[in-house]
């Protein structure tokens, strides 16, 4: 911690402080592990930047080309995941849009639950609720089966799945 | 902008005249998180409803058909206009901390983001109307 307040800037007869000099917590004291708020800072940059193409490739393929919304249903889905590039692009969609969605929750949480107890809970949801889907929406991408349940009616719907 | 002489006088409380609070700063802030909180539950709600692909196409398929009424439609073009807010101000703030002159634009970067949602849902609003109030076709 800075012993003394470093002027940075007068505004008339104000002295600016350097920031962090007088009410700023110590600065981190080094060897003391990676500083993990740093990275989610920087993740949540670099992850918005990569979001902000693959959310709206999404959109526009779901929603605006073809007939939109009303042309999803499990063939077209079926019809998406058939190409590895569409369970890659989602599989990409999934971890980086839900860990920064817990990150940016989390940093509610920080700011609005003032009760300790109350924080570690809703902490200890998000945490519940993120590893959860990402296990499960992990599993449905790389497990996923074109052809379950498949029927001769709708087997001319999903082509990679043939029926004898 | 003037600075007040140690020992002025509080100045009364009020939301605008400041730098920050009531201004372009303040809302863009304030948008932001709302719109990211909304996107965070729709997300999980989305993740639940893919996941019935596992479980068998009819369950998906009459799930997901509770997207195509009309009410749910109208509720697209709002995810549509948070996610399309959330990512354009997101680049903003993005530009704000790393482009040297980000912070001195940053009001003129927020009315740019209000300027190309609308061009954005301009170009969503009447597709998605068509597609949900449009028939068959």
């Amino acid at each position: 911690m800075s012993e003394t307040n470093v002027t940075i800037a007068t505004i008339g007869s104000v002295r600016v402080p350097a920031p962090g000099s007088k009410y700023g917590r110590p600065a981190r004291r080094p060897g003391r592990g990676i500083n993990l708020e740093k990275w989610g800072w920087i993740y949540m940059r670099a992850s918005g930047v990569l979001l902000a193409v693959l959310i709206f490739g999404h959109l526009f393929v779901n929603l605006v080309a073809g007939e939109g919304v009303k042309a999803i249903d499990f063939a077209f889905v079926a019809g998406k995941w058939a190409d590895p590039f569409w369970i890659v692009w989602d599989m990409l969609l999934l971890w980086l849009a839900l860990i920064h969605g817990a990150n940016g929750m989390r940093t509610l949480v920080n700011d609005y639950a003032t009760r300790p107890a109350l924080r570690r809970i809703l902490l200890g949801l998000i945490l519940l609720a993120t590893v959860a889907l990402l296990v499960l929406g992990t599993l449905v991408l790389t497990t996923f089966d074109p052809c379950l349940g498949i029927t001769p009616e709708t087997a001319s719907q999903i082509p990679q799945c043939v029926i004898e | 902008m003037t600075v007040e002489p140690p020992g002025a006088p509080p100045q009364p409380k009020k939301l605008g005249g400041t730098l920050y609070r009531g201004r372009e700063g303040m809302w863009s802030w304030v948008l932001h998180r709302i719109t990211g909180v909304a996107i965070f539950f729709f997300l999980l709600v989305h993740i639940l409803d893919t996941a019935l692909v596992k479980v068998s196409p009819e369950a998906y398929n009459a799930v997901i058909g509770a997207y195509k009424t009309p009410i749910m439609g109208l509720g697209e073009i709002a995810l549509v206009g948070a996610i399309g807010y959330h990512a354009l101000n997101g680049l903003r703030i993005i530009l704000i901390d790393f482009w040297s002159k980000g912070a001195k634009y940053q009001k003129t970067m927020f009315w740019s983001v209000i300027v190309l949602w609308v061009v954005l849902m301009a170009g969503f609003v009447p597709r998605q109307l068509m597609h949900i109030f449009g028939g068959d076709a």
